[in-house]
Protein backbone atom coordinates (compact mmCIF):
# COMPACT_ATOMS: atom_id res chain seq x y z
CA UNK A 1 0.00 0.00 0.00
CA UNK A 2 2.76 2.36 0.95
CA UNK A 3 4.75 1.44 -2.17
CA UNK A 4 1.73 1.99 -4.36
CA UNK A 5 1.14 5.48 -3.06
CA UNK A 6 4.81 6.35 -3.65
CA UNK A 7 4.54 5.10 -7.22
CA UNK A 8 1.46 7.21 -7.70
CA UNK A 9 3.18 10.26 -6.35
CA UNK A 10 6.27 9.61 -8.50
CA UNK A 11 3.99 9.23 -11.50
CA UNK A 12 2.27 12.40 -10.43
CA UNK A 13 5.59 14.14 -10.04
CA UNK A 14 6.74 13.13 -13.53
CA UNK A 15 3.44 14.29 -14.98
CA UNK A 16 3.69 17.53 -13.06
CA UNK A 17 7.32 18.00 -14.11
CA UNK A 18 6.42 17.36 -17.75
CA UNK A 19 3.53 19.77 -17.57
CA UNK A 20 5.77 22.32 -15.88
CA UNK A 21 8.43 21.93 -18.58
CA UNK A 22 5.77 22.24 -21.26
CA UNK A 23 4.41 25.42 -19.72
CA UNK A 24 7.87 26.94 -19.30
CA UNK A 25 8.71 26.00 -22.86
CA UNK A 26 5.53 27.54 -24.29
CA UNK A 27 6.07 30.66 -22.23
CA UNK A 28 9.64 30.80 -23.45
CA UNK A 29 8.52 30.26 -27.05
CA UNK A 30 5.87 32.95 -26.66
CA UNK A 31 8.51 35.29 -25.28
CA UNK A 32 10.80 34.45 -28.22
CA UNK A 33 7.90 35.03 -30.63
CA UNK A 34 7.20 38.34 -28.96
CA UNK A 35 10.85 39.40 -29.24
CA UNK A 36 10.89 38.51 -32.93
CA UNK A 37 7.48 40.15 -33.37
CA UNK A 38 8.77 43.33 -31.75
CA UNK A 39 11.65 43.46 -34.25
CA UNK A 40 9.24 43.11 -37.17
CA UNK A 41 6.91 45.71 -35.65
CA UNK A 42 9.75 48.20 -35.29
CA UNK A 43 10.95 47.84 -38.88
CA UNK A 44 7.59 47.63 -40.66
CA UNK A 45 4.74 48.95 -38.52
CA UNK A 46 6.01 51.49 -35.99
CA UNK A 47 6.23 54.53 -38.27
CA UNK A 48 2.51 54.56 -39.05
CA UNK A 49 1.07 52.89 -35.94
CA UNK A 50 3.57 54.63 -33.59
CA UNK A 51 5.67 53.08 -30.83
CA UNK A 52 2.79 53.18 -28.33
CA UNK A 53 0.43 51.53 -30.85
CA UNK A 54 -1.69 54.67 -30.64
CA UNK A 55 -1.79 55.33 -34.40
CA UNK A 56 -2.33 58.78 -35.92
CA UNK A 57 -5.75 60.46 -35.69
CA UNK A 58 -7.72 60.37 -38.98
CA UNK A 59 -4.88 58.59 -40.81
CA UNK A 60 -3.48 55.41 -39.29
CA UNK A 61 -5.68 53.39 -36.90
CA UNK A 62 -4.47 52.56 -33.39
CA UNK A 63 -3.54 48.97 -32.47
CA UNK A 64 -3.50 49.51 -28.72
CA UNK A 65 -6.95 48.84 -27.31
CA UNK A 66 -8.45 48.35 -30.77
CA UNK A 67 -11.38 45.91 -30.68
CA UNK A 68 -10.47 44.43 -34.10
CA UNK A 69 -6.88 43.75 -33.07
CA UNK A 70 -7.91 42.07 -29.81
CA UNK A 71 -10.85 40.27 -31.40
CA UNK A 72 -11.38 36.72 -32.62
CA UNK A 73 -11.10 37.33 -36.38
CA UNK A 74 -7.43 36.37 -36.70
CA UNK A 75 -7.87 35.62 -40.42
CA UNK A 76 -8.76 39.23 -41.16
CA UNK A 77 -5.67 40.50 -39.35
CA UNK A 78 -3.43 38.01 -41.16
CA UNK A 79 -4.78 39.04 -44.54
CA UNK A 80 -4.43 42.77 -43.82
CA UNK A 81 -0.77 42.27 -42.92
CA UNK A 82 -0.03 40.11 -45.98
CA UNK A 83 -2.07 42.01 -48.60
CA UNK A 84 -2.31 45.55 -47.23
CA UNK A 85 -5.54 47.48 -46.85
CA UNK A 86 -6.97 50.23 -48.98
CA UNK A 87 -10.37 51.07 -47.57
CA UNK A 88 -11.56 53.66 -45.09
CA UNK A 89 -11.39 51.94 -41.70
CA UNK A 90 -14.12 52.54 -39.16
CA UNK A 91 -12.76 51.55 -35.78
CA UNK A 92 -14.25 52.25 -32.36
CA UNK A 93 -16.16 55.29 -33.59
CA UNK A 94 -13.31 56.90 -35.53
CA UNK A 95 -12.33 56.86 -39.21
CA UNK A 96 -8.88 56.33 -40.71
CA UNK A 97 -7.97 57.11 -44.32
CA UNK A 98 -4.43 55.99 -45.14
CA UNK A 99 -3.73 52.92 -47.22
CA UNK A 100 -1.66 50.20 -45.55
CA UNK A 101 1.36 48.74 -47.33
CA UNK A 102 1.20 45.03 -48.22
CA UNK A 103 3.88 42.66 -46.88
CA UNK A 104 4.03 39.93 -49.53
CA UNK A 105 7.51 38.88 -48.38
CA UNK A 106 6.52 38.32 -44.74
CA UNK A 107 6.55 34.55 -43.96
CA UNK A 108 3.83 32.73 -41.99
CA UNK A 109 5.91 32.48 -38.80
CA UNK A 110 6.80 36.18 -39.00
CA UNK A 111 3.12 37.14 -39.38
CA UNK A 112 2.31 34.97 -36.34
CA UNK A 113 5.11 36.62 -34.36
CA UNK A 114 4.16 40.19 -35.17
CA UNK A 115 0.49 39.51 -34.43
CA UNK A 116 1.44 37.85 -31.14
CA UNK A 117 3.48 40.94 -30.26
CA UNK A 118 0.76 43.42 -31.24
CA UNK A 119 -1.98 41.46 -29.41
CA UNK A 120 0.11 41.31 -26.22
CA UNK A 121 1.64 44.77 -26.07
CA UNK A 122 0.64 48.07 -24.43
CA UNK A 123 -2.78 47.42 -22.90
CA UNK A 124 -3.57 44.51 -25.24
CA UNK A 125 -3.95 41.08 -23.60
CA UNK A 126 -5.35 38.93 -26.41
CA UNK A 127 -4.10 35.42 -27.19
CA UNK A 128 -0.98 34.51 -29.13
CA UNK A 129 -1.33 33.71 -32.83
CA UNK A 130 0.10 30.40 -34.10
CA UNK A 131 1.66 29.58 -37.45
CA UNK A 132 -1.16 27.11 -38.18
CA UNK A 133 -3.72 29.90 -37.64
CA UNK A 134 -1.82 32.07 -40.12
CA UNK A 135 -1.60 29.23 -42.66
CA UNK A 136 -5.32 28.52 -42.33
CA UNK A 137 -6.15 32.22 -42.79
CA UNK A 138 -4.04 32.52 -45.93
CA UNK A 139 -5.55 29.31 -47.37
CA UNK A 140 -9.06 30.54 -46.61
CA UNK A 141 -8.30 33.81 -48.36
CA UNK A 142 -7.02 31.97 -51.44
CA UNK A 143 -10.19 29.88 -51.52
CA UNK A 144 -12.35 33.00 -51.29
CA UNK A 145 -10.41 34.64 -54.12
CA UNK A 146 -10.94 31.61 -56.40
CA UNK B 1 1.71 66.12 12.13
CA UNK B 2 4.90 66.44 10.11
CA UNK B 3 3.42 64.11 7.52
CA UNK B 4 0.27 66.20 7.33
CA UNK B 5 2.25 69.36 6.70
CA UNK B 6 4.18 67.53 4.03
CA UNK B 7 0.98 66.35 2.38
CA UNK B 8 -0.59 69.80 2.52
CA UNK B 9 2.49 71.41 1.01
CA UNK B 10 2.61 68.80 -1.75
CA UNK B 11 -1.05 69.44 -2.52
CA UNK B 12 -0.47 73.20 -2.48
CA UNK B 13 2.50 72.82 -4.81
CA UNK B 14 0.49 70.64 -7.20
CA UNK B 15 -2.33 73.19 -7.16
CA UNK B 16 0.08 76.07 -7.90
CA UNK B 17 1.64 74.06 -10.75
CA UNK B 18 -1.75 73.39 -12.28
CA UNK B 19 -2.64 77.10 -12.08
CA UNK B 20 0.68 78.01 -13.72
CA UNK B 21 0.13 75.35 -16.37
CA UNK B 22 -3.26 76.83 -17.16
CA UNK B 23 -1.87 80.33 -17.60
CA UNK B 24 -2.32 81.32 -21.27
CA UNK B 25 -4.38 78.12 -21.67
CA UNK B 26 -1.13 76.18 -21.44
CA UNK B 27 0.49 78.00 -24.41
CA UNK B 28 3.96 79.47 -24.57
CA UNK B 29 3.90 82.86 -26.30
CA UNK B 30 6.23 85.79 -27.03
CA UNK B 31 6.33 88.55 -24.41
CA UNK B 32 3.22 90.71 -24.19
CA UNK B 33 0.94 88.06 -25.70
CA UNK B 34 -1.69 86.19 -23.76
CA UNK B 35 -4.04 83.36 -24.65
CA UNK B 36 -7.29 81.96 -23.35
CA UNK B 37 -9.62 79.12 -24.27
CA UNK B 38 -12.37 80.63 -26.42
CA UNK B 39 -14.07 77.22 -26.61
CA UNK B 40 -13.24 73.59 -25.86
CA UNK B 41 -14.32 70.09 -26.89
CA UNK B 42 -16.52 71.19 -29.79
CA UNK B 43 -15.21 68.25 -31.87
CA UNK B 44 -12.06 68.07 -34.04
CA UNK B 45 -12.06 71.57 -35.54
CA UNK B 46 -10.31 72.08 -38.87
CA UNK B 47 -10.52 75.52 -40.48
CA UNK B 48 -12.21 78.51 -38.85
CA UNK B 49 -13.60 81.78 -40.22
CA UNK B 50 -14.81 84.98 -38.56
CA UNK B 51 -17.67 87.22 -39.73
CA UNK B 52 -17.84 91.02 -39.79
CA UNK B 53 -19.59 90.98 -36.39
CA UNK B 54 -17.04 88.62 -34.82
CA UNK B 55 -18.98 85.35 -34.95
CA UNK B 56 -16.65 82.35 -35.35
CA UNK B 57 -17.56 79.43 -37.63
CA UNK B 58 -15.58 76.19 -37.25
CA UNK B 59 -15.63 73.33 -39.77
CA UNK B 60 -15.36 70.00 -37.97
CA UNK B 61 -13.50 67.13 -39.59
CA UNK B 62 -16.48 64.85 -38.88
CA UNK B 63 -19.87 65.49 -37.25
CA UNK B 64 -19.53 65.80 -33.45
CA UNK B 65 -21.57 63.96 -30.77
CA UNK B 66 -24.57 66.17 -31.55
CA UNK B 67 -24.24 65.29 -35.24
CA UNK B 68 -23.12 68.76 -36.35
CA UNK B 69 -20.14 69.43 -38.60
CA UNK B 70 -20.21 73.24 -38.72
CA UNK B 71 -20.21 75.05 -35.37
CA UNK B 72 -21.27 78.68 -34.86
CA UNK B 73 -19.66 80.34 -31.83
CA UNK B 74 -20.50 83.76 -30.46
CA UNK B 75 -19.04 85.69 -27.54
CA UNK B 76 -22.17 87.72 -26.74
CA UNK B 77 -20.96 89.14 -23.41
CA UNK B 78 -17.57 90.00 -24.90
CA UNK B 79 -15.43 88.29 -22.24
CA UNK B 80 -13.25 86.44 -24.74
CA UNK B 81 -15.06 83.13 -24.29
CA UNK B 82 -17.78 81.81 -26.60
CA UNK B 83 -21.12 81.71 -24.76
CA UNK B 84 -23.56 80.97 -27.60
CA UNK B 85 -22.61 77.75 -29.38
CA UNK B 86 -24.73 75.81 -31.85
CA UNK B 87 -24.22 73.78 -34.99
CA UNK B 88 -25.59 72.45 -38.26
CA UNK B 89 -24.53 70.49 -41.39
CA UNK B 90 -23.71 66.77 -41.48
CA UNK B 91 -20.83 66.56 -43.96
CA UNK B 92 -17.20 65.80 -43.08
CA UNK B 93 -14.60 68.22 -44.42
CA UNK B 94 -12.10 70.95 -43.68
CA UNK B 95 -12.66 74.24 -45.54
CA UNK B 96 -14.63 77.25 -44.32
CA UNK B 97 -14.56 80.88 -45.47
CA UNK B 98 -16.61 84.01 -44.86
CA UNK B 99 -17.04 86.36 -47.83
CA UNK B 100 -19.37 89.29 -47.09
CA UNK B 101 -22.75 87.85 -46.16
CA UNK B 102 -21.89 84.38 -47.44
CA UNK B 103 -20.42 81.43 -45.59
CA UNK B 104 -18.62 78.88 -47.76
CA UNK B 105 -17.80 75.38 -46.47
CA UNK B 106 -16.30 72.35 -48.18
CA UNK B 107 -16.98 68.65 -47.89
CA UNK B 108 -14.38 66.22 -49.22
CA UNK B 109 -15.87 66.51 -52.73
CA UNK B 110 -17.84 69.76 -52.92
CA UNK B 111 -18.08 73.42 -51.91
CA UNK B 112 -21.34 74.81 -50.49
CA UNK B 113 -22.55 78.36 -49.88
CA UNK B 114 -24.78 79.51 -46.99
CA UNK B 115 -26.37 82.93 -46.47
CA UNK B 116 -25.91 84.95 -43.28
CA UNK B 117 -28.51 87.39 -41.93
CA UNK B 118 -27.78 90.69 -40.19
CA UNK B 119 -26.93 88.84 -36.95
CA UNK B 120 -24.59 86.49 -38.82
CA UNK B 121 -26.94 83.58 -38.31
CA UNK B 122 -27.20 81.04 -41.11
CA UNK B 123 -30.47 81.52 -43.01
CA UNK B 124 -30.40 78.20 -44.90
CA UNK B 125 -28.60 75.61 -42.74
CA UNK B 126 -30.37 72.70 -44.49
CA UNK B 127 -30.37 74.05 -48.04
CA UNK B 128 -27.00 75.52 -49.02
CA UNK B 129 -26.24 76.29 -52.67
CA UNK B 130 -23.79 73.91 -54.31
CA UNK B 131 -20.97 75.95 -55.85
CA UNK B 132 -18.72 73.08 -56.96
CA UNK B 133 -19.26 69.32 -56.79
CA UNK B 134 -17.75 66.09 -58.09
CA UNK B 135 -14.21 66.79 -56.87
CA UNK B 136 -12.13 63.66 -56.37
CA UNK B 137 -12.34 62.02 -52.95
CA UNK B 138 -10.19 58.91 -52.78
CA UNK B 139 -9.74 59.18 -49.01
CA UNK B 140 -6.03 59.95 -48.91
CA UNK B 141 -5.50 63.75 -48.86
CA UNK B 142 -9.19 64.29 -49.56
CA UNK B 143 -9.78 67.52 -47.63
CA UNK B 144 -10.64 70.52 -49.80
CA UNK B 145 -9.17 73.66 -48.29
CA UNK B 146 -10.56 76.88 -49.73
CA UNK B 147 -9.71 80.57 -49.97
CA UNK B 148 -10.76 83.59 -52.07
CA UNK B 149 -8.87 86.23 -53.99
CA UNK B 150 -9.88 89.89 -53.81
CA UNK B 151 -12.44 89.37 -56.59
CA UNK B 152 -14.95 86.54 -56.30
CA UNK B 153 -12.80 83.60 -57.31
CA UNK B 154 -12.53 80.63 -55.00
CA UNK B 155 -9.35 78.51 -54.87
CA UNK B 156 -9.77 74.87 -53.91
CA UNK B 157 -7.02 72.43 -53.00
CA UNK B 158 -7.49 68.97 -54.51
CA UNK B 159 -4.88 66.77 -52.83
CA UNK B 160 -3.16 63.87 -54.58
CA UNK B 161 -4.61 60.51 -53.50
CA UNK B 162 -1.10 59.09 -53.29
CA UNK B 163 2.24 59.48 -51.53
CA UNK B 164 4.55 59.68 -54.52
CA UNK B 165 2.45 58.63 -57.57
CA UNK B 166 3.80 55.07 -57.55
CA UNK B 167 2.05 52.46 -59.73
CA UNK B 168 1.06 50.91 -56.40
CA UNK B 169 0.80 53.50 -53.64
CA UNK B 170 3.15 53.08 -50.67
CA UNK B 171 4.56 49.81 -51.97
CA UNK B 172 8.30 49.09 -51.85
CA UNK B 173 9.85 48.81 -55.30
CA UNK B 174 6.85 50.25 -57.17
CA UNK B 175 7.95 52.82 -59.78
CA UNK B 176 6.62 56.34 -60.15
CA UNK B 177 4.17 56.74 -63.05
CA UNK B 178 5.45 58.95 -65.89
CA UNK B 179 3.75 61.30 -66.45
CA UNK B 180 1.85 61.15 -63.17
CA UNK B 181 -1.82 60.72 -64.24
CA UNK B 182 -3.10 61.97 -60.89
CA UNK B 183 -2.12 65.55 -61.80
CA UNK B 184 -4.99 65.87 -64.33
CA UNK B 185 -7.58 65.99 -61.58
CA UNK B 186 -5.68 66.34 -58.28
CA UNK B 187 -2.34 67.36 -56.80
CA UNK B 188 -2.96 71.07 -57.31
CA UNK B 189 -5.09 74.16 -56.74
CA UNK B 190 -8.22 74.68 -58.84
CA UNK B 191 -9.89 78.06 -59.42
CA UNK B 192 -13.68 78.46 -59.67
CA UNK B 193 -16.16 81.33 -59.77
CA UNK B 194 -17.33 81.75 -56.18
CA UNK B 195 -20.69 83.21 -57.25
CA UNK B 196 -21.73 80.52 -59.77
CA UNK B 197 -23.74 77.45 -58.81
CA UNK B 198 -23.28 73.82 -59.85
CA UNK B 199 -19.78 73.94 -61.26
CA UNK B 200 -17.67 70.84 -61.88
CA UNK B 201 -14.07 70.27 -63.00
CA UNK B 202 -14.83 71.53 -66.53
CA UNK B 203 -15.95 74.93 -65.24
CA UNK B 204 -12.78 75.41 -63.20
CA UNK B 205 -9.16 75.90 -64.07
CA UNK B 206 -6.08 74.20 -62.71
CA UNK B 207 -4.38 77.26 -61.21
CA UNK B 208 -1.25 75.50 -59.92
CA UNK B 209 0.00 71.93 -60.06
CA UNK B 210 2.67 69.64 -58.60
CA UNK B 211 1.36 70.19 -55.07
CA UNK B 212 0.92 66.89 -53.23
CA UNK B 213 -1.54 68.19 -50.65
CA UNK B 214 -2.24 71.72 -49.48
CA UNK B 215 -4.15 72.30 -46.26
CA UNK B 216 -3.01 75.86 -45.62
CA UNK B 217 -3.64 78.52 -48.25
CA UNK B 218 -4.40 82.24 -48.02
CA UNK B 219 -4.53 85.26 -50.28
CA UNK B 220 -1.99 87.98 -49.51
CA UNK B 221 -4.11 91.12 -50.00
CA UNK B 222 -1.05 93.38 -49.82
CA UNK B 223 0.57 91.86 -52.91
CA UNK B 224 -2.56 90.26 -54.44
CA UNK B 225 -1.03 86.77 -54.55
CA UNK B 226 -1.91 83.26 -53.44
CA UNK B 227 0.30 81.50 -50.89
CA UNK B 228 0.13 77.79 -50.15
CA UNK B 229 1.84 75.35 -47.78
CA UNK B 230 2.44 71.80 -49.00
CA UNK B 231 2.53 68.55 -47.03
CA UNK B 232 5.69 66.86 -48.29
CA UNK B 233 5.91 63.17 -49.11
CA UNK B 234 6.40 60.41 -46.51
CA UNK B 235 8.45 57.27 -45.97
CA UNK B 236 11.72 57.75 -47.87
CA UNK B 237 13.47 55.42 -45.40
CA UNK B 238 10.67 52.82 -45.32
CA UNK B 239 10.81 52.23 -49.08
CA UNK B 240 14.43 53.18 -49.84
CA UNK B 241 16.45 52.08 -46.81
CA UNK B 242 19.57 51.85 -49.01
CA UNK B 243 19.30 55.59 -49.79
CA UNK B 244 17.86 57.10 -46.59
CA UNK B 245 18.41 56.40 -42.89
CA UNK B 246 15.69 56.90 -40.25
CA UNK B 247 17.46 60.12 -39.22
CA UNK B 248 17.55 61.42 -42.81
CA UNK B 249 13.87 60.59 -43.33
CA UNK B 250 13.04 62.57 -40.19
CA UNK B 251 14.47 65.69 -41.90
CA UNK B 252 13.38 64.99 -45.49
CA UNK B 253 11.73 66.49 -47.38
CA UNK B 254 11.03 70.05 -46.20
CA UNK B 255 7.45 71.18 -45.68
CA UNK B 256 7.35 73.95 -48.27
CA UNK B 257 5.63 77.35 -48.43
CA UNK B 258 5.15 78.85 -51.90
CA UNK B 259 4.13 82.13 -53.47
CA UNK B 260 1.93 80.94 -56.32
CA UNK B 261 1.41 82.53 -59.74
CA UNK B 262 -1.06 81.09 -62.21
CA UNK B 263 0.42 78.06 -63.99
CA UNK B 264 3.10 77.31 -61.39
CA UNK B 265 4.33 73.74 -60.91
CA UNK B 266 5.84 72.82 -57.53
CA UNK B 267 7.20 69.51 -58.84
CA UNK B 268 5.38 66.75 -56.94
CA UNK B 269 5.80 63.79 -57.45
CA UNK B 270 8.97 64.16 -59.55
CA UNK B 271 11.02 66.13 -57.01
CA UNK B 272 11.11 66.96 -53.32
CA UNK B 273 12.86 69.81 -51.52
CA UNK B 274 15.96 68.97 -49.47
CA UNK B 275 16.42 71.79 -46.92
CA UNK B 276 20.05 70.96 -46.09
CA UNK B 277 21.21 70.87 -49.73
CA UNK B 278 18.82 73.77 -50.59
CA UNK B 279 17.88 71.86 -53.73
CA UNK B 280 15.00 70.14 -55.46
CA UNK B 281 16.01 66.49 -55.53
CA UNK B 282 14.66 63.83 -57.91
CA UNK B 283 12.31 61.44 -56.06
CA UNK B 284 13.65 57.88 -55.72
CA UNK B 285 10.46 56.60 -57.44
CA UNK B 286 11.66 58.57 -60.50
CA UNK B 287 15.27 57.41 -60.49
CA UNK B 288 16.62 59.71 -57.79
CA UNK B 289 19.55 58.73 -55.58
CA UNK B 290 19.08 61.39 -52.83
CA UNK B 291 21.54 63.73 -54.62
CA UNK B 292 20.48 64.07 -58.27
CA UNK B 293 18.98 67.52 -58.84
CA UNK B 294 15.54 67.93 -60.41
CA UNK B 295 14.41 70.18 -63.25
CA UNK B 296 14.76 73.94 -62.81
CA UNK B 297 11.21 74.44 -64.18
CA UNK B 298 9.79 73.52 -60.76
CA UNK B 299 8.95 76.28 -58.31
CA UNK B 300 11.37 77.29 -55.54
CA UNK B 301 9.80 77.45 -52.08
CA UNK B 302 9.60 80.84 -50.36
CA UNK B 303 10.25 79.14 -47.01
CA UNK B 304 11.37 75.58 -46.19
CA UNK B 305 10.18 74.18 -42.85
CA UNK B 306 11.38 71.02 -41.08
CA UNK B 307 9.97 67.80 -42.51
CA UNK B 308 6.61 66.15 -41.78
CA UNK B 309 5.28 68.85 -39.38
CA UNK B 310 2.04 69.10 -41.41
CA UNK B 311 1.18 72.75 -42.18
CA UNK B 312 -2.60 73.10 -41.69
CA UNK B 313 -3.47 76.76 -42.23
CA UNK B 314 -1.94 80.05 -43.40
CA UNK B 315 -3.14 83.47 -42.21
CA UNK B 316 -1.82 86.81 -43.42
CA UNK B 317 -2.03 89.20 -40.49
CA UNK B 318 -3.67 92.49 -41.43
CA UNK B 319 -4.63 93.64 -37.91
CA UNK B 320 -3.25 96.48 -35.82
CA UNK B 321 -3.30 94.88 -32.37
CA UNK B 322 0.00 92.95 -32.66
CA UNK B 323 3.42 94.68 -32.83
CA UNK B 324 4.32 96.20 -36.23
CA UNK B 325 6.59 93.32 -37.30
CA UNK B 326 3.57 91.02 -37.64
CA UNK B 327 1.67 93.25 -40.07
CA UNK B 328 1.35 91.62 -43.52
CA UNK B 329 3.44 88.66 -42.38
CA UNK B 330 1.96 85.15 -42.29
CA UNK B 331 1.06 82.85 -39.44
CA UNK B 332 1.20 79.15 -40.21
CA UNK B 333 -0.07 76.29 -38.04
CA UNK B 334 1.55 72.85 -37.86
CA UNK B 335 -0.56 70.09 -36.31
CA UNK B 336 2.46 67.87 -35.83
CA UNK B 337 4.28 65.01 -37.53
CA UNK B 338 3.99 61.22 -37.36
CA UNK B 339 6.45 60.18 -40.06
CA UNK B 340 9.48 61.24 -37.99
CA UNK B 341 9.15 58.02 -35.96
CA UNK B 342 11.17 56.28 -34.59
CA UNK B 343 12.68 59.73 -33.86
CA UNK B 344 10.66 62.22 -31.74
CA UNK B 345 7.89 64.16 -33.51
CA UNK B 346 7.96 67.86 -34.44
CA UNK B 347 5.42 70.62 -34.97
CA UNK B 348 2.33 71.09 -32.75
CA UNK B 349 2.88 74.88 -32.89
CA UNK B 350 1.97 78.06 -34.74
CA UNK B 351 4.90 79.74 -36.52
CA UNK B 352 5.30 83.23 -37.93
CA UNK B 353 6.80 84.02 -41.36
CA UNK B 354 8.11 87.60 -41.55
CA UNK B 355 7.55 89.48 -44.85
CA UNK B 356 9.54 92.45 -46.14
CA UNK B 357 8.35 94.51 -49.11
CA UNK B 358 5.75 91.88 -49.93
CA UNK B 359 8.16 88.92 -49.95
CA UNK B 360 8.88 86.24 -47.38
CA UNK B 361 12.37 86.75 -45.97
CA UNK B 362 12.95 82.99 -45.87
CA UNK B 363 13.18 83.09 -42.07
CA UNK B 364 10.55 81.80 -39.66
CA UNK B 365 10.05 81.60 -35.91
CA UNK B 366 7.83 79.71 -33.48
CA UNK B 367 5.00 82.01 -32.35
CA UNK B 368 2.76 79.86 -30.13
CA UNK B 369 3.85 76.53 -28.70
CA UNK B 370 2.69 74.10 -26.03
CA UNK B 371 -0.48 72.84 -27.73
CA UNK B 372 0.62 69.21 -27.28
CA UNK B 373 0.52 69.64 -23.49
CA UNK B 374 3.63 67.57 -22.77
CA UNK B 375 5.39 67.94 -19.45
CA UNK B 376 7.95 70.75 -19.43
CA UNK B 377 7.48 71.11 -23.18
CA UNK B 378 9.06 67.70 -23.88
CA UNK B 379 8.93 66.43 -27.45
CA UNK B 380 5.95 64.35 -28.53
CA UNK B 381 7.00 60.75 -29.21
CA UNK B 382 3.65 59.38 -30.34
CA UNK B 383 1.33 61.67 -32.30
CA UNK B 384 -1.84 60.27 -30.74
CA UNK B 385 -0.72 61.48 -27.31
CA UNK B 386 -0.67 65.20 -28.27
CA UNK B 387 -3.38 66.95 -26.27
CA UNK B 388 -4.21 69.58 -28.88
CA UNK B 389 -3.07 69.86 -32.49
CA UNK B 390 -3.21 73.41 -33.91
CA UNK B 391 -5.08 73.58 -37.21
CA UNK B 392 -7.32 76.49 -38.29
CA UNK B 393 -6.31 80.16 -38.05
CA UNK B 394 -8.47 83.29 -38.24
CA UNK B 395 -8.15 86.95 -37.35
CA UNK B 396 -10.70 88.50 -35.00
CA UNK B 397 -12.22 91.96 -35.34
CA UNK B 398 -9.94 93.39 -32.65
CA UNK B 399 -6.80 91.94 -34.27
CA UNK B 400 -6.53 88.93 -31.96
CA UNK B 401 -5.97 85.60 -33.69
CA UNK B 402 -7.89 82.38 -33.13
CA UNK B 403 -6.35 78.92 -33.41
CA UNK B 404 -8.46 75.75 -33.62
CA UNK B 405 -7.42 72.25 -32.55
CA UNK B 406 -8.40 69.31 -34.74
CA UNK B 407 -7.98 66.74 -31.98
CA UNK B 408 -10.71 67.39 -29.39
CA UNK B 409 -11.76 70.79 -30.68
CA UNK B 410 -10.37 73.58 -28.51
CA UNK B 411 -10.28 77.14 -29.87
CA UNK B 412 -7.55 79.39 -28.47
CA UNK B 413 -7.73 83.17 -28.63
CA UNK B 414 -4.34 84.91 -28.68
CA UNK B 415 -4.13 88.65 -27.97
CA UNK B 416 -1.46 91.27 -27.39
CA UNK B 417 -1.34 94.18 -25.01
CA UNK B 418 1.58 96.49 -24.28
Amino acid sequence: MKNFSITVSINGFIKFALLFCFLVLTQWCNAQNKINGKKIFETRCLVCHQSDGGGVPNMNPPLDGATNVNGKDIARLVNIIRNGYDERVALDGMYYNNAMTANPDLKEDAIADVLTYVRNSWSNKAGAVTISQVKAALLKNKAVKK
Amino acid sequence: MKKQIQLVSIALFAFCMSVIAQENAGLKLPEGFKANLYANNIGGARHIAITKSGVVFAKLNNPNKEGNAIIRLEDANNDGVADKINGFAKFSGTGIFVKGNSLYASSNEAVFKYELNSKDEVVNPLTPLTIVSGLLDRRQHNSKSITFDMANNIYVNIGAYSNACQEKDRTPGSQGMMPCPILDSAGGIWKFDGTKENQTYKDGKRYATGLRNVLGLDWNTETNKLYVAQHGRDQLNSFYPNLYTDAQNAELPAETFYEINEGDNAGWPYVYYDPSQHKKIVSPEYGGDSKKEGSAEFKEPAVAFPAHMAPMAVLFYTGNQFPAKYKNGAFISFHGSWNRAPLPQEGFFVAFIPFKNGKATGEWEIFANGFAGTENGAKVTNTGKAKARPCGLAQGLDGSIYVSDDNKGAIFKISYSK
